[in-house]
């Protein structure tokens, strides 16, 4: 499995940790549940940790720990549901989170250029869409309507 | 009318490009079909019963002659001739193959037409009132305001894998013509106290399975505001909605389980947010860049003119004509509902036939009502006798519109894989039943609407008289709902009693309608009939010759 990081393909210093796993060294990525259950522990180790949230669980519940996370990972349970676009959105707006929020789980190659723009930046990419894929679905709709936390210029603002 | 400018042109064709290369792998299985089906929805096409169906949008109803022709051509070079016009202002063609789909939008294109998001849990294809830009009652043209939420609803990032389905109108009058409050989310243009234009603001109305009326979450938002408060409606509903239960998926069950106080501090919360970010702030400029393209056509200075009256172009003109703002002009209704015919089909040749006469008789345009029918807004009064002979030769001259026949009516089992019976023969009974013209005009204003499933294509629950078809172990049987409305005065109707079967429907039809005649007091219409006096004489009315049929 790819990651893709920033629109290159990047090795991944993190491990996915399962709940009933013993930690290992280095970074680590814990469910939400195990971050607030071990979070004293999980911080103190000075070791970057990012949390994974199911799309039912809003960023908003890491409250003021969100500083100190440098990675969420937000996982698509099922393609269709899209409560993770708002979850990213949420992060990089409310939030003001600048740290990686990377997308994991069951998501397909014609959402892509709709998580970019609603701020993911990290894409554990499924076996159905390589890396030469990805960049191909960036350039699929050169022109957006709205504004986003991408900051892409609008066609209103094109206009102007 | 809209007119693309180089970038809607360029998106539309980028987004032909990016459906044809998905229909490309599903072609190839690269995409299951479960992973294709919400791509191919939110481009408008369909797996139906026999066939895929393309769903095209008409955004706010309005279309030109070249449009016209367009559909004309695409019915008979893809499709089987003809087209239907649906109840939220699109048109469908039931027998496209799917390797032409590609072609097919690509035509579209050429003429500023797509099938985005006419399906799928997206923000669908926006709805406006049919008699927008002529209707004397109006604040201001609602078109514009539609406009500009099609734009910012397409292909928008986070608003794409909705729950359910999400549904907006937009009106302008007090008369409403666009079901507005049986839409997830409703615009209403009014002025405020000091004069000012903004808008009011309904969520939560829905038909289906659980129908609901929505109700008002804003009394009053500014110009500037009006996309920053969607989004925060669009953002609650998006995290909040329910998404394990299909059929309790839509907002009318998350508005109407929060409550308005509830909701309205959900979406405050967030429209305050997107409000001070301000990057969907509508400036004055776009309105007015907007705006421009539906300015008021150049009507001539005409002198007062009556109505033509007698004979069948007299008939005709009572039903199928309404007061415009313009002295000496009309607004013509053209009924889709020939007496015994599928409402809301179109052939090419009528299709062709209409755009020919469009430039003539309505300053170039053509609108489609959500009761399946269509409008020439603007027809000068002196016209009518040529006009209505021209849509006689085209068989569009049914004097109906408003009337009993003038039904609305889903595709149902006839074409639809979702529906329990079919729809299109029960109204194709009962407009036989009540086809005398004199009969009609005695029974008046009176609203019947049919669904062949709850899901409520048909919108059974808005008509003055709803028919429901439903399945009872492999046999088809139809509910009577009684005393709905989907106008300003909305109501949900009530089930009067257990089905019917299919060849006691039109019969129940009938009794209920001649109780009304019997019970009505001068002036009253059916719906007010039935409020005032309740369901009871029309149960009595509905069943009492069936009960003493039975055993």
């Amino acid at each position: 499995m790819a990651l893709i990081k920033n629109g290159t393909v990047a090795s991944d210093p993190y491990t996915d940790v399962a709940d009933d796993a013993v930690l290992p060294a280095g970074p680590v990525i814990v469910s939400l549940q195990r971050f607030r259950a071990e979070r004293d522990g999980l911080l103190a180790r000075n070791t970057p940790v990012g949390v994974r949230l199911a799309p039912d669980q809003s960023p908003e519940a890491l409250g003021g720990d969100l500083d100190r996370l440098p990675l969420v990972v937000l996982e698509f349970a099922k393609f269709r549901d899209g409560r993770p676009l708002s979850w990213a959105r949420l992060l990089r707006t409310r939030l003001k989170f600048t740290g990686e929020i990377r997308a994991t789980g069951d998501f397909l190659y014609d959402q892509i250029a709709f998580m970019v723009r609603v701020g993911f930046d990290a894409f554990e990419l499924p076996a159905s869409v390589t890396p030469a894929l990805f960049q191909r679905a960036l350039g699929e709709m050169t022109l957006v309507y709205q504004p986003s936390t991408d900051g892409k210029k609008t066609i209103r603002e094109l206009r102007d | 009318m809209y007119r693309y400018d180089e970038f809607d042109a360029r998106f539309v064709a980028e987004r032909t490009e990016q459906f044809r290369f998905q229909v490309e792998r599903r072609l190839k299985g690269e995409l299951s079909e479960d992973q294709f089906k919400p791509f191919r929805l939110m481009n408008g096409l369909y797996l139906q019963l026999h066939a895929y169906m393309l769903r095209i949008a008409v955004p706010y109803g309005t279309l030109s002659a070249p449009q016209l022709r367009m559909l004309a051509h695409i019915a008979r070079k893809y499709d089987r001739g003809y087209g239907h016009f649906t109840t939220r202002q699109n048109l469908q063609f039931n027998w496209p193959k799917l390797k032409d789909v590609p072609d097919i939008l690509a035509e579209l294109a050429t003429v500023e037409m797509h099938a985005i998001q006419t399906s799928g849990n997206c923000v669908r294809n926006v709805t406006s009132d049919h008699f927008a830009g002529a209707d004397a009652e109006e604040v201001e043209d609602p078109r514009p305001v539609a406009e500009l939420i099609r734009q910012w609803s397409s292909l928008h990032p986070e608003f794409s894998f909705l729950g359910r389905k999400f549904k907006i109108a937009v009106t302008a009058s007090g008369h409403d013509r666009t079901a507005l409050r049986y839409h997830d989310a409703g615009v209403e243009i009014v002025k405020n106290s000091d004069g000012r234009v903004g808008y009011r603001i309904y969520v939560g109305g829905g038909m289906g399975r659980t129908p609901y009326l929505s109700y008002v979450v804003a009394e009053f938002i500014e110009k500037p505001d009006l996309l920053a408060y969607l989004e925060a409606i669009l953002r609650v509903f998006n995290e909040s909605g329910r998404r394990d239960n299909i059929y309790k998926a839509r907002i009318k069950i998350l508005a109407h389980t929060l409550g308005v106080t509830a909701m309205r501090d959900r979406i405050e919360r967030e429209f305050a947010e997107i409000k001070a970010a301000g990057t969907l702030e509508v400036p004055e400029k776009e309105c007015a860049r907007i705006e421009a393209y539906f300015a008021p056509p150049a009507f001539a200075d005409l002198p007062e003119t009556a109505l033509p009256t007698g004979g069948a172009l007299g008939d005709w003109v009572t039903s199928n004509t309404h007061p415009h703002r313009v002295r000496g002009y009309t607004i013509v209704t053209i009924s889709l509902k020939p007496i015994g015919g599928v409402p809301g089909d179109a052939s090419h040749e009528q299709l062709d036939g209409l755009a020919a006469l469009l430039d003539d008789f309505s300053l170039g345009e053509l609108r489609v009502s959500h009761e399946q029918n269509l409008v020439l807004p603007h027809v000068r009064i002196k016209d009518l006798p040529a006009l209505h002979e021209r849509l006689t030769a085209l068989g569009l001259a049914t004097p109906n519109a408003g009337l009993i026949t003038d039904l609305i009516c889903c595709p149902g089992l006839d074409y639809c894989d979702l529906a329990n019976a079919r729809s299109i023969t029960i109204a194709q009974e009962i407009s036989k039943r009540f086809a005398d013209g004199a009969r009609q005009h005695e029974i008046g204003d009176l609203k019947i609407k049919i669904s062949g499933c709850v899901n409520a294509c048909g919108h059974h629950h808005a008509g003055h008289i709803g028919i429901l078809g439903v399945d009872k172990k492999g046999v088809e049987y139809y509910q009577l709902l009684i005393g709905g409305s989907a106008a300003e005065d909305a109501s949900i109707g009530e089930i009067l009693g257990p089905g019917f079967g299919e060849h006691e429907i039109a019969d129940a039809v009938e009794r209920v309608v001649d109780a009304y005649l019997k019970l009505r007091q001068p002036g009253e219409r059916f719906l007010e009939t039935s409020r005032r006096l309740g369901l009871e004489p029309f149960r009595t009315a509905a069943y009492g010759e069936q009960r003493d049929g039975a055993d």
